[in-house]
């Protein structure tokens, strides 16, 4: 385990800005206590020092998870985010997307969400924004990439992509094992 | 007088002689342990303590001293001799008691690369008989060396291969060859040598390879550029050139646990940077804008039309009018998505659910 480097840390707060902007700050700079962004096994964690002082016990190769994990850098060095990340994204959301209750499931079975599927979307959306998926009754699904803006949405027709798949709550069951 | 002298004396003589007895036969309660190999004896008799007090302390111990020293005398003498040179000499048995050993054991010779390769690959060593059947000599020949079984530098003719060209001297082709391999093998030896010996393994730099890949000449640029007099300090890069990799720098990490605050300053930093090089005027925002607006009013322009006409009806003629592929948004989610009214209501909520969600 060790803290980002300047550069790792530009790579994940860019991909982080894409979905929630500004409020990183609120990540970084939390009023109720000490909360770091820590690597470990290219994954980013985010844990309080508390639970960071915690983890030193364990030795690095037996330390599996710790704190929430983030995503993970690939080997190209880019910044993947997982689904875990997803309770500390949510609240912070500039751009969310509303699914219709029948497209749900398409969604959280890993496919894109099509116009017909689109129940409502934030106003000014720019196309490849990085938006939050909810379900009509305010429950954060995943996240994913606008595919057309806002007021394209309106005039294509219903079976294209308005919403890129990225991430679903659905990869807690999927990806049971490598999720962590 | 002489009498007594004479009982005085036998008794004398006798004591003298017992006293001589005594001083080679050693009685103890528990037999002492030998070990002629190493001259040891173990005296495993309880000491009482009452012994070491006082002043009979130095005696008893000489004493103890003396006696077992007389055994392991008594048992060395048991041994057989034998007479070499005017003297009486004993040979000791093997020693039984394990002495460890002065120097550390030597460390077995570190594995060669190829060993190393072997045991990963699990590839095991297979015995083969020395001798093999030569066919042409009919007889029973050396697998190598000198009159070896199918020597084939023994050849008087080569046949020239077809891809070959026919000038070539084939004999003189495979004397090369062997060359080459016996100069690789030597190499590799060396190399083994020096891995062992953790010396700089040579040919860690550029060496020359039979095929140079992509990899090793941007290696051989980086280092051609760093072999001036300053280090390749003013070298001019080339346009599209990458930096070198591995150039033996290390990474440098912070510490595990260093200062928090600190760390907190320097992401904040970072955000205030990144957020000052965002652009102040949003290109599609701002087009998007336009769009929106231009939207609402055609829409309004519609909506005054047909209310001038007919109402309620007229807006469906009057949206036919505007775009293509109605008919199929007339069927599905694009009534409420393609229309008029029904959509801004549906969006201007959804706008207003998203400001609200935010915090």
């Amino acid at each position: 385990m060790r803290p980002l480097t300047d550069e790792e840390t530009k790579t994940m707060f860019e991909k982080l800005s894409k979905y929630i902007g500004e409020n990183i700050k609120l990540l970084v700079d939390r009023p109720d206590g000490t909360y770091c962004f820590r690597l470990q096994n290219d994954r980013v964690y985010y844990m309080s020092e508390k639970i960071l002082k915690l983890a030193t016990n364990i030795s690095r190769d037996k330390l599996v998870s710790v704190g929430t994990c983030f995503g993970k850098f690939t080997k190209t060095g880019k910044f993947r985010l997982h689904i875990t990340a997803l309770d500390f994204l949510a609240p912070y959301a500039k751009f969310k997307v509303w699914v219709k209750p029948g497209a749900e499931q398409s969604f959280l079975y890993g496919n894109h969400v099509l116009k017909s599927g689109l129940g409502r979307i934030t106003e000014n959306t720019m196309q490849y924004q990085g938006v939050v998926v909810y379900s009509m009754a305010d429950v954060p699904l995943g996240f994913g990439v606008a595919a057309k803006t806002t007021q394209e949405c309106r005039r294509v027709d219903p079976m294209s992509i308005v919403v890129f798949h990225q991430a679903d709550v659905g990869e807690f069951i999927r990806n049971e094992d490598t999720l962590t | 007088m002489a009498a007594c002298s004479v009982e005085e004396l036998l008794a004398k003589a006798e004591r003298e002689e017992a006293e001589k007895l005594k001083s080679i036969t050693v009685h103890k309660e528990l037999d002492v342990e030998f070990d002629i190999g190493n001259l040891l004896a173990c005296d495993k008799n309880r000491i009482e303590s009452r012994d070491f007090r006082g002043q009979k302390k130095e005696d008893f111990l000489r004493s103890l001293a003396r006696d077992n020293t007389q055994l392991l005398v008594n048992e060395i003498w048991k041994q057989p001799t034998e007479r070499v040179e005017e003297a009486i000499v004993v040979k000791l048995p093997d020693s039984l008691t394990p002495l460890p050993r002065e120097k550390p054991p030597p460390k077995p010779r570190p594995p060669t690369k190829w060993e190393e390769f072997a045991k990963l690959k699990g590839i095991q060593k297979k015995k083969k008989t020395n001798l093999v059947w030569d066919e042409t000599a009919k007889e029973w020949r050396r697998r190598w060396g000198y009159k070896r079984a199918k020597d084939d530098t023994k050849e008087w003719l080569i046949e020239v291969p077809e891809t070959a060209d026919p000038n070539e001297d084939q004999f003189a082709k495979r004397v090369k060859a062997k060359k080459e391999r016996v100069a690789k093998n030597e190499f590799n030896r060396l190399k083994n040598i020096a891995r062992a010996q953790k010396i700089k393994v040579p040919g860690v730099g550029l060496t020359p390879t039979a095929q140079q890949s992509k990899d090793d000449l941007s290696k051989a640029v980086s280092v051609a550029k760093t072999s001036t007099a300053s280090v390749g300090r003013f070298q001019d890069r080339l346009p599209k050139e990458k930096p070198p990799k591995n150039t033996g720098k290390k990474r440098k990490f912070e510490p595990l646990i260093g200062n928090f605050s600190n760390e907190k300053q320097k992401q904040l930093d970072m955000l205030k940077l990144m957020d000052s090089k965002k652009p102040k005027l949003d290109i599609t925002k701002a087009v998007n804008k336009q769009m929106r607006e231009e939207d609402r009013e055609e829409a309004a322009a519609k909506y005054k039309k047909g209310a001038g006409k007919k109402g309620r009806k007229g807006n469906m003629p009057g949206k036919g009018k505007g775009k293509g592929g109605k008919g199929k948004g007339g069927k599905s989610g694009g009534g409420k998505f393609g229309g008029g009214k029904p959509v801004g209501g549906k969006f201007g909520g959804g706008k207003k659910r998203g400001k609200a969600g935010k915090h």
